[in-house]
């Protein structure tokens, strides 16, 4: 438990993955500001990331960190259309409100 | 060729209206003459027809109509003709007849809306009935049959925006249908009977059969005596006989030619030609003919009393029509053919000339066709006047007339049968139809003297008619000037419609005289399959075979001889007790109509049978219908309903889930994720 404490093992990364993911999840599903929700799915994605690095060091294979920096890449790019996306529909409602959005009801 | 040109001709030209009415309205005019050159044609190859029938058979065929099976279940049914002397006579009646009266309605119907759709009606009809005299078996007849019958439906209801013309269209098909269905099991007995349906086989084996019995060897089986009575059944319905004659007086919904056409000259005299056609297979039962001269004759003075009561123009002749059938079948009835087959022909002349007259007087008076609202015509119409004279003179049977002759054959006939073979019951008849004879004298001098003589008086019908169309579309101005005539004075006809009628009244006053003298009828259906059956080994052949009734005595006189001076007296008194009472003292007729106001009333509601009917036929089959709508809603539907609510529900139980938040759906997602990912560990682990 000691060698736990002071030498991290791979469950330790993967539980601060899962933890992020978790927040990511929890945050998305309760806020309803578009930002934040936004914020959350970026959280998930580190969530995930966090993991694959993990891996990727305990299993000595370069593969998932690359891939990590390929997700980073990516991510910047979404991130980028995401709030742009944002903005066009904050300005058709002038609110952040997802709630807003819901003329798909049944 | 020629017998199948003969149908087919006007069939083509039906098309042929009808397509070009399709694509060019203005061509629309010329249906009628498109109509009546056809009939003309087929008129002048039925002349052609004559020389080469003579006292023979034609038999042709067209083409293999319905062929299966082999060997002895082979079914085949040609579309092929069987022209015999009964045929062309027909044929001639059918073409002759029905020509004249299309040139009359190229008149009458001039300007109306539905002109084209007439006369390809018109034109269709001829095909049928061509059809239906010319057919070798009897389904093709069957065919033909049918086939009058729908022309009949359309023509009557013609006028189809008038309930009445729809219900009276309604009513003829549906009463027919009844005739129908005995006709059409007569024709599957036959064909279980004999094995085929061709007619010349059928009458072949029936007339051995005959010959048989009247040998002593050889018995009518029970299927020989129920043919005819099927068969009779479609005769009565399509002849409007008792009890399936209702239907005719109402078809008088129709434009008056087809009265005149379809309805007086031509289809209705169908039943009686199908009798006179299987003659053979009538003779076969002991008990059919009897039956056929006891209901023609009960019919005759039926109708005749309705008559005498109707203050409806075409009615009366409606009804007279219907009576002057039941002489027909009185004729057949006797072993009369040749009287029942002569006073169709004359039957076609006179009362295609009453209707045409009748028609005139409709048109002339937008359509008034109660005569007590009509008096003393004419001066205004003066050839409409006289022509209808010539016309009602024959149908009472006034001496030398055209109908004077056929009936007296007929009821000579039949007392002289009734005298060969001491018959109580053809004695009673002869005597029903004697009265008949005085009583149509009567009725129909009671319609003209009250139509054309006495105080001119007369009230306009309240529509205008089918001039409607010409008023509306303002084309023609002579058109106009003719409907402005109309709104104010009865006008004598165009000569394109008393033409024909000049026609028919020499044929209505002369056609008797021709006929009686040069033997033409009795030659060409004792040359046909009409002729009733004469047993070789007791002597007369077949040419001859009307020759031993001649001979009958009746009070020491021959029995026609004693009918002609018996019936032209009383056609005479007839005539003059109509002149007297609807003419020179108005006032005794009022009186007795009065006087026996219950009894007239009773007669000219037509003894209540329509009611009687209704209540025992008609309300309960309604009741029945009304059964099976409630159960059709009440029960079919709601399982329908219930089918179809399932999803609703369904769909109600579930549409929440789709609530548009996005919030929900990653919820959603994730709880089924979670449910999977539990799943996979449980299946993993255990």
């Amino acid at each position: 438990m000691l060698l736990a404490l002071s030498s991290p093992m791979l469950s330790h990364y993967l539980l601060t993955g899962a933890v992020l993911f978790m927040l990511g999840l929890v945050g998305f599903i309760s806020r309803r500001n578009m930002i934040q929700m936004f914020l959350c799915t970026e959280m998930m994605f580190q969530g995930v990331v966090v993991s694959l690095v993990a891996f990727s060091a305990f299993h000595g294979n370069v593969t998932g960190q690359t891939f990590v920096i390929f997700v980073l890449t990516i991510a910047a790019a979404e991130a980028a259309l995401a709030l742009g996306l944002v903005v066009l529909l904050f300005r058709h409602r002038r609110t952040l409100d997802a709630s807003a959005w819901s003329a798909l009801n049944g | 060729m020629t017998p199948t040109l003969i149908p087919w001709i006007p069939a083509l030209t039906a098309g042929v209206i009808g397509l070009i009415s399709l694509f060019r309205d203005e061509w629309n005019r010329f249906a009628g003459a498109l109509c009546a050159g056809a009939i003309g044609l087929s008129f002048l190859l039925t002349l052609s027809l004559w020389p080469s029938v003579g006292s023979g058979v034609l038999e042709s065929g067209f083409y293999d109509w319905i062929s299966f099976g082999s060997g002895d279940n082979a079914f085949h049914v040609g579309f092929s003709w069987f022209v015999d002397p009964l045929t062309v006579l027909m044929l001639l009646v059918i073409t002759g007849i029905g020509g004249l009266i299309a040139v009359y309605a190229t008149g009458y119907m001039k300007g109306d809306p539905g002109y084209w759709r007439f006369f390809a009606y018109v034109s269709l009809f001829i095909f049928a009935m061509t059809t239906l005299v010319m057919a070798d078996n009897l389904l093709l007849l069957f065919l033909g049959w049918e086939g009058v019958g729908l022309c009949s439906y359309l023509l009557i209801g013609y006028y189809y925006e008038k309930p009445t013309a729809v219900a009276a269209a309604k009513k003829a098909f549906i009463v027919n249908r009844i005739g129908d269905f005995g006709f059409l099991l007569g024709i599957f007995l036959c064909y279980q009977h004999y094995g085929t349906l061709q007619i010349s086989t059928m009458l072949d084996r029936a007339r051995e059969t005959l010959a048989a019995v009247s040998h002593g060897h050889g018995v009518a089986t029970a299927t020989d005596l129920w043919i005819p009575f099927l068969l009779m059944v479609g005769a009565f319905g399509k002849s409007a006989q008792l009890p399936l004659y209702v239907w005719l007086p109402d078809a008088m919904a129709g434009p008056t030619p087809v009265s005149a056409l379809v309805h007086a000259a031509t289809m209705v005299t169908a039943g009686v030609y199908l009798i006179a056609r299987c003659l053979p297979l009538f003779e076969l039962s002991p008990y059919a003919l009897p039956t056929v001269a006891a209901v023609g004759t009960v019919t005759a003075l039926f109708a005749a009393t309705i008559a005498l009561t109707s203050n409806d123009l075409k009615g009366v002749f409606a009804y007279s029509t219907v009576s002057q059938l039941g002489y027909m079948f009185l004729g057949v009835g006797c072993l009369s053919t040749d009287g029942a087959m002569f006073h169709l022909v004359t039957h076609a002349f006179f009362k295609a000339l009453l209707f045409l007259t009748a028609g005139s007087v409709m048109h002339a008076l937008a359509g008034q066709l109660d005569i007590c609202k009509i008096r003393g015509l004419r001066h205004k119409m003066p050839v409409t006047c006289w022509l209808m004279f010539a016309g009602c003179l024959a149908l009472a049977g006034v001496p030398l007339t055209a109908g004077f002759f056929s009936k007296d054959l007929i009821l000579g006939d039949a007392l002289a049968y009734a005298v060969d073979h001491q018959s109580p019951l053809f004695y009673a008849l002869t005597f029903l139809g004697v009265v008949t004879a005085f009583l149509t004298a009567f009725y129909t001098f009671r319609l003209w003297f009250t139509v054309f003589m006495g105080d001119e008086h007369y009230e306009m019908g309240d529509e205008h008619h089918h001039n409607n169309g010409a008023h509306a579309e303002g084309t023609e101005a002579d058109h106009a000037a003719d409907h402005d005539d109309h709104a104010h004075e009865p006008h004598e006809m165009p000569w394109i419609m008393n033409g024909p009628l000049v026609i028919l009244a020499a044929g209505a006053l002369l056609a008797g005289l021709v006929l009686h003298f040069n033997h033409g009828i009795t030659h060409a259906v004792d040359h046909s399959t009409a002729a009733p059956f004469v047993d070789a080994a007791h002597g007369g052949d077949h040419g001859d075979a009307h020759a031993g009734e001649h001979h009958a005595y009746f009070m020491g006189i021959d029995a026609h001889v004693f009918m002609q001076i018996l019936s032209s007296i009383l056609a005479v008194a007839g005539v003059g007790l109509a002149a007297v009472v609807f003419w020179l003292k108005r006032d005794i007729a009022d009186a007795a109509a009065t006087r026996f106001d219950p009894l007239v009333r009773f007669a000219r509601h037509e003894y209540c049978i329509n009611e009687i009917y209704g209540a025992t036929i008609v309300e309960p089959l309604r009741r029945l219908g009304a059964l099976f709508y409630a159960v059709d809603r009440l029960i079919i539907n709601s399982i329908m309903d219930l089918v179809g609510f399932a999803p609703r529900l369904v769909g109600l139980g579930v549409r929440p889930a789709q609530n548009g938040r996005i919030q929900s759906y990653g919820l959603g997602m994730v709880l089924g994720v979670a449910v999977l990912a539990v799943v996979v560990l449980m299946a993993t682990s255990g």
